[in-house]
């Protein structure tokens, strides 16, 4: 038996059992997810993000939107009401990291995708008080202003390839997401061809309103009219998502 | 120094360390009402590991004993499942007391015909609490929460001027399929003196006091193929909902803040703005993203917000 006295006086022993008893806790809850066969829902739908929409995640992160908005909406009554369905495993598996958040000083975004007009967001992000008159919202006026930096786009790919992200490099990959996702979507997964699937969808669908300049505002926009919309509830019964708790 | 602490004998063990010489660590055992508590968290705990999903087995997890939800699928087919939030979730929107409650309310309203719900002081007082509700969440971030909008982008819906209608029949298709406002730009098309002259001409017809002939100019533009905008606007410029074209005979503007600017030249400068830059508004489609019957009720909220029709 070691004494509480000898564990107090021997500071690296200390540290060890810290350790331990601390990861015991870790482990008993985190690594059973990545064996149980239900903790991913098998659904259709789910796709990687466009290069675009991924530049726009990133910036996403590093103004530090999740300080004030969450992505996870729970699975009670109010949630429902206010914000939809609530959200899946499924729906962000592909997130690394994940933006589930929990700090709300603002709405959740899970599925934010759709319910604002590009032209909304636009203005909303540049000075959020021009549309809702009672917002503490910060203002992003630069994100019209900066031309969109894409020029590591390849890497920022390759980089979430490895974490196990499907992008494909090689014919086979290619095929793989074709069969998965199916081909326009596997188009925009393919990391050789990112620039130009990039431009191509920023220059078409102009969410800035800005013709003919791709700027952060593009790709920001992009990812927010994205979320939670990859998925068709239409397609499911409720019951169905239950079985995989 | 204080020798007192050093020189007294205490009752109390001490850790026996020492610090800077003479300061002391006691050895007092936890109190009692704190340790009980600490045992009555184990106890908690093994309680719930019976009741609730606890411990990770192989590919799977302990699911709980005695602690079933049972609801009814979207076949009408009633299921058990173990305790999981999904579940409860279903079974609270299927048996808890308010839910049941509002439910049979939508139901109530989903059922009834607009002239129904309008004449029925008590369907509209649940109609005005829930669409209240479902208004702030959805449309109020453009429309603002009264429903005033902001001027060149999001109409106001709390006046009795409409773009596409104001029957319910005409804001039920607004709310469930969306619109897309569409005036073209003229920048290009017309030279300033043109536009100036345009732009004086619709002024004149919510009786601004412009310049006659610019006025006569501009109308000859407007009424013709050269301008082309009766097409949209109609010979009388009262609009036209099938376009969401506005009235350009009233004092209501939704594009060009006429009534915000001073002087005439400031409003003429407003209109001509409009005329050159063209307009493409969206106002989303909701037929995915809410219910029928949530449809139904904004649709009788709107209708009651501004003078409908
Ligand atoms: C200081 C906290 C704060 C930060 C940081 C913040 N927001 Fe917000 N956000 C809010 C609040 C509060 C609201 C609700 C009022 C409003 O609509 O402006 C909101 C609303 C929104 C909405 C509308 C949601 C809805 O369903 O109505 C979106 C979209 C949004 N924010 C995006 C962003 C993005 C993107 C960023 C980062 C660039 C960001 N926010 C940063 C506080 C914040
Ligand atoms: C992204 C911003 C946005 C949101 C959110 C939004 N609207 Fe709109 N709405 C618009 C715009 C823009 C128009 C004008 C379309 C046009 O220019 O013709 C409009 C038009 C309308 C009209 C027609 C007004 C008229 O004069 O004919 C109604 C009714 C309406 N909205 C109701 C709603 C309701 C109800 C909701 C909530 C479910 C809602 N809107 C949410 C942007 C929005
Ligand atoms: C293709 C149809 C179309 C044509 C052609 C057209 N308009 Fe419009 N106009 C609209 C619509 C639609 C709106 C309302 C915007 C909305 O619904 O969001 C509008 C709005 C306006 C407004 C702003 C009214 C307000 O309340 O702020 C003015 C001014 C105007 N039009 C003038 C003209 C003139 C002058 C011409 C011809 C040079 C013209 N329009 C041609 C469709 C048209």
């Amino acid at each position: 038996m070691i004494k509480h006295e000898s564990i107090e006086t021997n500071a690296a022993l200390l540290v060890i059992l810290t350790l331990i008893v601390v990861s015991i806790g870790g482990l008993v809850e985190i690594v059973p997810l990545f064996y149980i066969d239900d903790t991913v829902e098998d659904v259709e739908g789910v796709r990687p993000y466009t290069a675009l929409e991924l530049r726009g995640r990133d910036i996403y992160q590093r103004e530090g939107c999740y300080l004030c908005h969450s992505q996870m909406i729970r699975p009670f009554r109010d949630e429902l009401l206010r914000y939809g369905h609530y959200s899946l495993a499924a729906e962000s598996q592909y997130d690394h990291p994940f933006q589930w958040g929990s700090k709300r000083t603002g709405p959740d975004l899970a599925r934010v995708g759709g319910k604002y007009s590009n032209a909304w967001h636009v203005a909303h992000l540049n000075n959020p008080r021009d549309v809702v008159p009672q917002s503490i919202m910060p203002n992003y006026p630069w994100l019209l202003q900066t031309d969109l930096d894409y020029s590591d786009i390849q890497e920022r790919m390759r980089a979430l390839k490895r974490t196990g992200v499907p992008y494909s490099e090689t014919q086979q990959e290619y095929d793989a997401n074709v069969a998965e996702f199916g081909a326009a979507a596997a188009d925009q997964l393919d990391i050789l061809h990112a620039e130009e699937n990039l431009m191509h969808q920023a220059l078409t669908e102009d969410y800035d309103g800005q013709r003919g300049r791709i700027t952060e505002m593009d790709a920001l926009v992009a990812y927010l009219q994205v979320l939670g919309t990859m998925v068709d509830f239409s397609k499911y019964d409720e019951g169905y998502f239950a079985d995989f708790r | 120094m204080s020798q007192t602490k050093t020189s007294k004998p205490s009752a109390v063990q001490t850790t026996g360390h020492a610090w800077d010489g003479d300061i002391q660590e006691f050895n007092n055992p936890l109190p009692s009402w704190w340790l009980w508590a600490f045992y009555a968290t184990v106890v908690f705990a093994v309680v719930y590991w019976v009741f609730y999903p606890a411990w990770p087995v192989a590919g799977s997890y302990t699911k709980g004993v005695m602690n079933d939800i049972t609801f009814v699928d979207s076949n009408g087919k009633s299921k058990t499942t173990h305790w999981n939030t999904r579940s409860a979730l279903l079974r609270d929107l299927q048996e808890s007391k308010t839910a049941v409650l509002s439910r049979d309310y939508l139901n109530k309203v989903a059922a009834a015909s607009y002239a129904e719900i309008l004449g029925d002081p008590e369907m509209m007082a649940f109609t005005r609490s829930m669409a209240r509700g479902i208004f702030g969440d959805n449309c109020a971030p453009c429309h603002g929460s009264g429903g005033a909008g902001v001027i060149g982008l999001f109409p106001n819906l709390a006046d009795d001027d409409w773009l596409w209608g104001g029957s319910v029949g005409d804001i039920q298709a607004t709310v469930k399929n969306g619109h897309f406002g569409f005036m073209p730009a003229f920048g290009e098309v017309f030279d300033d003196a043109q536009l100036d002259d345009i732009a004086s001409y619709v002024l004149s017809l919510s009786g601004h006091p412009v310049d006659a002939a610019a006025s006569r100019r501009g109308k000859a533009i407007f009424q013709t193929n050269e301008g082309g905008c009766y097409y949209c606007h109609t010979h009388q410029a009262t609009g036209l909902k099938s376009q969401g074209a506005a009235n350009l005979t009233d004092q209501i503007w939704t594009i060009a803040d006429v009534n915000g600017a001073a002087d005439l030249a400031g409003k003429k400068e407003r209109v001509k703005q409009v005329i050159a830059n063209g307009v493409q508004r969206r106002m989303p489609s909701w037929s995915e993203r809410l219910s029928a019957a949530q449809i139904k009720l904004l649709t009788v909220y709107v209708h009651e917000l501004g003078g409908g029709q």
